[in-house]
């Protein structure tokens, strides 16, 4: 089989992407299918939700599962909208935390030379590595002893560290030329000065990038609330879709569940669609030596 | 050494300090926590008093659960979800990349989309489909074909919990290890492809070979390391599916589910923690060998 002109990355379609499209479009059908699958259940009235055999389309959408996920809330003690606000708060503080100590980060390990450096991006390397959930117990313990736990600052502090994060960034520096900063510094800019006029503007792909990546960390959160947080007041909006959602014995349930998990789903799409050039280009250069 | 050069000294690490400190609090010093729990006995209550390795000789020669159990399912799903998930995003990456523009950017949101859902929400929707009475959807269609008679109780039944958390985990692979593998082929010099078909390369294949891996190694590199990841993360997922830890018959038990049952069921820290610290050498090993693999010869 021959190859078109150009068979990466192709401007123009041909015959032969037909195998490729063949194998990629059943795979994406696949993917999208149990994400369409909450959209119509979503919108199911109860009669269509009891319907036997199941019917996997919605045929007349309704906003009942949605009024009753509110109203569920306006029986209990704490209303959604403590949770909402709760869970943008914190996404808000993670976001601004991560994101200047990230780049500041970045921006020393990439252009500046000192001892340790070598060690640090190692240690960060690893860090990549760890998955939260078997650190759970001395993690917990820490937390315990620092005395936040139950506050809001456990779900902001224990979020802050991001270690793709730091490693999208560092490699983004690494493309800046040298010559740039050094034109600053003739200029007489000093090194906070360097970061903030030159180093900023030219990162902000990668920002927001890493922005998207805390976003999806922090917002489906489940583990800070679950572990730390014994007052209702102070759990989020995926915790409580989560605890709403857990109880999908009941066919009326599983239209709450569909709901909630729309709910929760949906600002990540808008922001990654937002972004998705800013993503690539940001991941071309995401790769480590 | 005068004030101005001790202040030019230390502006790196004050630019680091933020980062790294959070880092350590929250990241290293958890791990040696982690280590020197192990060698204790701890109910989280009264002081820990030492044991030596106690909890790592009866991990392995007595806790007849692990062994039976919990490494055999660890074992399958990590074969299966890493190495399986990485192999799914490299081709679909590919795939994509030999495709235009406009179809590409909407496949590429699709196939990345499930990566955005929180994982054990998302387990909500797949008890729904797997669910064991009529209303199951994968029930209702192998009913309807007359594939079997009764419904399968999927998610509490010893043989397929395992096979359906395998199934979404694999679903949710493509994460960011996947876009920076796309990104990577779409930024491939073209000259370089040029130059491969006047050196007789003739297929995608060959293509693949010798041109795309070499080219983006620092990126299946960094893909490496996110599935392997991602395989241990979502190995919380049978818990979810099944609504129990331990989850029914162990069937989905696996290391993650252990340490849960063990550190916050059992109140038995130490030993939670020295299961703890046996799966963290485990990402470590396999990450290094992704390293390894991947290291410029």
């Amino acid at each position: 089989m021959a190859i078109g002109q150009n068979s990466a990355n192709p401007r123009k379609f041909q015959k032969s992407q037909l195998k490729i499209y063949a194998v990629l479009i059943p795979v994406a059908l696949v993917m999208i299918f149990p994400i369409l699958y909450i959209v119509n259940h979503a919108f199911k009235p109860m009669e269509e939700l009891f319907a036997y055999p199941p019917k996997f389309f919605v045929s007349n959408p309704s906003l009942s599962n949605f009024y009753k996920l509110i109203r569920a809330t306006v029986t209990s003690n704490v209303p959604v909208a403590r949770y909402l606000f709760n869970s943008i708060f914190i996404t808000i503080c993670v976001l601004v935390f991560t994101l200047t100590f990230t780049t500041m980060a970045a921006y020393a390990l990439s252009k500046m030379n000192f001892k340790g450096r070598k060690f640090l991006l190692g240690l960060n390397d690893i860090g990549l590595m760890f998955v939260a959930i078997a650190l759970q117990i001395p993690r917990y313990l820490i937390v315990d002893k620092l005395g936040i736990h139950d506050t809001y600052y456990v779900h902001i502090l224990s979020l802050i560290v991001l270690p793709v994060g730091l490693l999208l960034l560092k490699q983004f520096v690494d493309g800046v030329p040298d010559s740039l900063i050094e034109a600053a510094r003739i200029d007489g800019a000093g090194e906070f000065k360097t970061f903030t006029s030159i180093i900023i503007p030219m990162l902000k792909p990668a920002m927001a990038t890493v922005a998207i990546l805390t976003f999806q960390e922090v917002w489906n959160n489940l583990e800070t609330s679950q572990m730390y947080i014994d007052t209702d007041a102070f759990k989020t909006f995926a915790f409580y879709m989560h605890t709403l959602s857990s109880n999908t014995n009941t066919v009326a349930g599983q239209g709450l569940a569909a709901a909630a998990t729309l709910i929760l789903f949906v600002p990540n799409v808008v922001l990654f669609i937002i972004m998705q050039s800013k993503v690539m280009s940001t991941m071309a250069t995401s790769g480590i030596k | 050494m005068d004030l101005k050069r001790l202040k030019q000294k230390s502006v790196p690490y004050i630019f680091v300090l933020p980062y790294f400190f959070f880092f350590f609090l929250f990241v290293a010093i958890p791990v040696v926590i982690a280590v020197i729990l192990s060698f204790t006995n701890f109910n989280a209550i009264q002081t820990p008093s030492f044991v030596g390795i106690k909890n790592y000789v009866d991990l392995f020669l007595q806790d007849e659960i692990f062994i039976r159990y919990v490494i055999p399912n660890t074992v399958v799903f990590a074969v299966i979800v890493g190495p399986g998930g990485y192999l799914l995003s490299f081709l679909l990456a590919w795939a994509l990349s030999q495709t235009t523009k406009g179809p590409r950017t909407i496949l590429a949101l699709i196939i990345y989309s499930p990566s955005m859902t929180a994982g054990t929400t998302m387990a909500v929707i797949w008890k729904v489909l797997f669910s064991g009475d009529q209303l199951g959807y994968i029930n209702n269609i192998l009913i309807r074909f007359d594939i079997i008679t009764e419904p399968i109780i999927f998610l509490q039944s010893k043989k397929f919990l395992l096979p359906v958390m395998i199934i979404v985990a694999l679903w949710g692979s493509m994460g960011v290890g996947f876009l920076s593998m796309l990104a990577g082929l779409l930024n491939i010099d073209p000259s370089l492809y040029e130059a491969a078909r006047i050196d007789g390369i003739r297929n995608r294949f060959q293509e693949m070979i010798y041109i795309t891996i070499p080219s983006i190694k620092p990126q299946m590199l960094f893909g490496a390391i996110m599935a392997i990841v991602n395989a241990f993360k979502q190995s919380a997922i049978g818990v979810s599916l099944s609504g129990a830890n331990p989850t029914p018959n162990y069937a989905g038990q696996l290391m993650v589910n252990h340490i849960s049952d063990y550190g916050f069921i059992r109140y038995e820290m130490g030993y939670a923690c020295a299961v703890s610290v046996i799966l963290l050498l485990i990402i470590w090993f396999f990450s290094k060998g992704a390293r390894i693999l991947f290291k410029e010869d």
